[in-house]
């Protein structure tokens, strides 16, 4: 798998670096500027992208700009973003193409090697892996339709979901069976209207609709 | 703007100006009617009836006299500004009478009767019988114009405040909001290093006791010393969690990258009830105005959803005349107290420093309106950064 890789510290260039390769990634070149990571991105052998959203040359969002162009250039292309902080709104324009293939999380959860690994493989694979902090704020929001006609329980699942985790990670994470997820889910895809359809592409969009609430 | 700045105005101009010499005629009965009023009641203001009379009689002087600002202001085609001291929205009785006698603007007003009831009477009435008497026509074509002039000059050195006293005035709101915002701003300085020495540094130097004890337990005991790593992770996290809340309260990163447009769509997202945003703003306004606005919105928000229990709220930005105007508005039960929280204030201080205003309408049942208004200049809307295609890689 080949990677583009956009950060502007050299510290953490060199350690996010160092994990992907670790993980079985190839990483074709560490970027800090946006006109050249359009250009890297613009590669049709590039399998992927892990971009921090400040670059150069004015450290605002260049990097979630060019997530957000490379995928309407390249539906459905997989884009890990990272940050110092998270934003619902960068998120919702992030998954606003509604291919999923996206990740969103915070710098800070890079420390935990396995699971950010694990989380980039998942967005290469077309799955959605959105940072709990999130999450979190939109859990805090009062409900809407069509989420509203949830459980709890179920919002929790969902939630999870959203964090980019598999049913068995869904289980552990509630102490319960996998079968009792299993159950949840096929609840939320009925009450969100989802037909029965490829799995992968179902969590994706339950996921979506749950972010959009 | 107006035809009577034109040194020669037609006929059209000329009765229009007579007009307004009749009108001022007939005002000259009230002017003296609420003039003794207004001393008689401010004579006996000792005891209820004064005040009972004085309440008549200034505001109806106040409109008397906005009239003549009005036809001062057409006739010499410049405003004539009134400039009273601003009424606190709750003031009892009392409190507004006195508000009445500290305005300097109310003893020139009542200045201002004396001249008008003799001296500017007499300018009226000559004005209104050059025209009536039909033989001084040839006089009045030629006179009403710098009459009416000397009147309207008359008027506005009375009514509003000279270029000096304005000058004066402004100082002085200058040198209260310059000491408020220094102490505003060294009081943020204060509560940031106590955030960071209390959060983050703490946190920090836990980090580094937690590795310095895993590397020395590293050969002995590893599986303490993996406890202890792990324990530094976690410690490093909440570490830039803090970091992060501190940032956000210096200045929000979407601020930054967005202006204050997606910063208020980013706050209406992270709200706990619907808010609805509407922006009509061509550009940016500078930094430090959308910082203040911003905090000032977000402040308004939060009371929202602490006291209104409101079912939905509304934030509507625009910019008009030199003015950046932000509503925050809600649909719930109302009655809000501006000086209730620290919170309201700091916001109208740091507003104060841009000479921005704060403006709250709160009925009991609802809706809460608050208003707020920064005079300022927009930056022409910022280019897409990721646009440039040419620039030299690093």
């Amino acid at each position: 798998m080949r990677l583009v890789l956009a950060e502007d510290h050299a510290l953490l260039a060199d350690g996010l670096t160092r994990i992907l390769t670790s993980g079985g990634f190839t990483v074709v070149g560490a970027i800090d500027n946006a006109p050249e990571l359009d250009r890297a991105l613009a590669d049709p052998q590039v399998d992927g992208a892990v971009l921090d959203v400040r670059l150069l040359p004015t450290f605002t969002d260049e990097g979630l700009r060019a997530a957000i162009t490379a995928r309407s250039r390249r539906p459905g292309f997989p884009v890990m973003v990272l940050s110092q902080y998270v934003e619902q709104l960068y998120a919702r324009e992030l998954l606003a193409s509604g291919e999923g293939a996206v990740g969103y999380l915070l710098k800070d959860r890079v420390s935990d090697v396995t699971e950010f690994v694990d989380g980039v493989r998942r967005v290469l694979a077309g799955g959605t892996v959105i940072d709990p902090e999130v999450i979190a704020a939109i859990m805090a929001r009062r409900p809407e339709e069509p989420v509203d006609r949830l459980t709890p329980r179920e919002r929790e699942v969902l939630a999870l979901m959203a964090e980019g985790r598999s049913n068995a990670g869904i289980a552990s994470a509630l102490f319960v069976t996998e079968k009792a997820v299993a159950k949840h889910t096929n609840a939320i895809f009925t009450k969100l209207d989802l037909p029965a359809d490829i799995d992968d592409n179902r969590r994706v969009r339950a996921v979506l609709a749950y972010l959009r609430a | 703007m107006n035809a009577m700045t034109t040194p020669n105005p037609p006929l059209a101009g000329r009765l229009r100006l007579t007009g307004y010499a009749f009108l001022e005629v007939l005002l000259a009965v009230p002017t003296l009617l609420f003039f003794v009023l207004t001393v008689v009641g401010g004579v006996v203001a000792v005891a209820w009836v004064g005040l009972g009379i004085l309440f008549v009689s200034v505001p109806a002087l106040r409109w008397i006299t906005g009239r003549h600002r009005a036809f001062a202001a057409r006739t010499l085609g410049t405003p004539v500004p009134a400039d009273y001291r601003p009424m606190p929205a709750n003031a009892h009785l009392v409190a507004r009478v006195l508000v009445w006698a500290k305005d300097p603007m109310t003893w020139r007003e009542l200045a201002w009767c004396l001249v008008s009831m003799t001296a500017g009477f007499v300018l009226s009435l000559l004005t209104f019988l050059l025209l009536v008497v039909i033989v001084t026509g040839g006089l009045w074509w030629y006179g009403a114009e710098p009459i009416m002039r000397a009147r309207a000059r008359l008027d506005r050195a009375l009514l509003s405040y000279g270029t000096t006293e304005r000058l004066e005035q402004r100082v002085q709101v200058l040198t209260e909001t310059r000491a408020e915002s220094i102490d505003h701003s060294a009081a943020e300085l204060r509560r940031i290093e106590r955030d960071l020495h209390d959060g983050a540094q703490a946190r920090l130097v836990s980090v580094g006791m937690s590795l310095g004890l895993a590397d020395s337990l590293l050969a002995e005991d590893p599986e303490e010393a993996r406890r202890l790593v792990a324990e530094a992770r976690q410690t490093a996290s909440a570490a830039l969690g803090e970091l992060r809340d501190v940032v956000r309260g210096i200045h929000p990163p979407v601020l930054a990258d967005r202006g204050i447009g997606g910063a208020v769509d980013a706050l209406a997202l992270d709200m706990a009830l619907p808010v609805s945003v509407t922006q009509r703003l061509p550009g940016r306004p500078p930094a430090p105005v959308e910082s203040a606005v911003y905090f000032a919105i977000a402040e308004c928000l939060a009371n929202v959803a602490k006291h209104a229990e409101a079912e939905h709220a509304w934030v509507e930005l625009a910019y008009g005349e030199g003015v950046l105007v932000a509503v925050v508005g809600d649909d719930g039960h109302g009655d809000a107290d501006p000086d209730r929280g620290t919170g309201m204030r700091g916001v109208m201080r740091r507003l104060s420093a841009f000479d921005g205003t704060m403006r709250v309408s709160s009925p009991a049942g609802g809706p809460t309106l608050v208003t707020l208004e920064v005079p300022c200049a927009l930056s022409s809307p910022k280019t897409m950064p990721s646009s440039p295609t040419d620039s030299p890689g690093s």
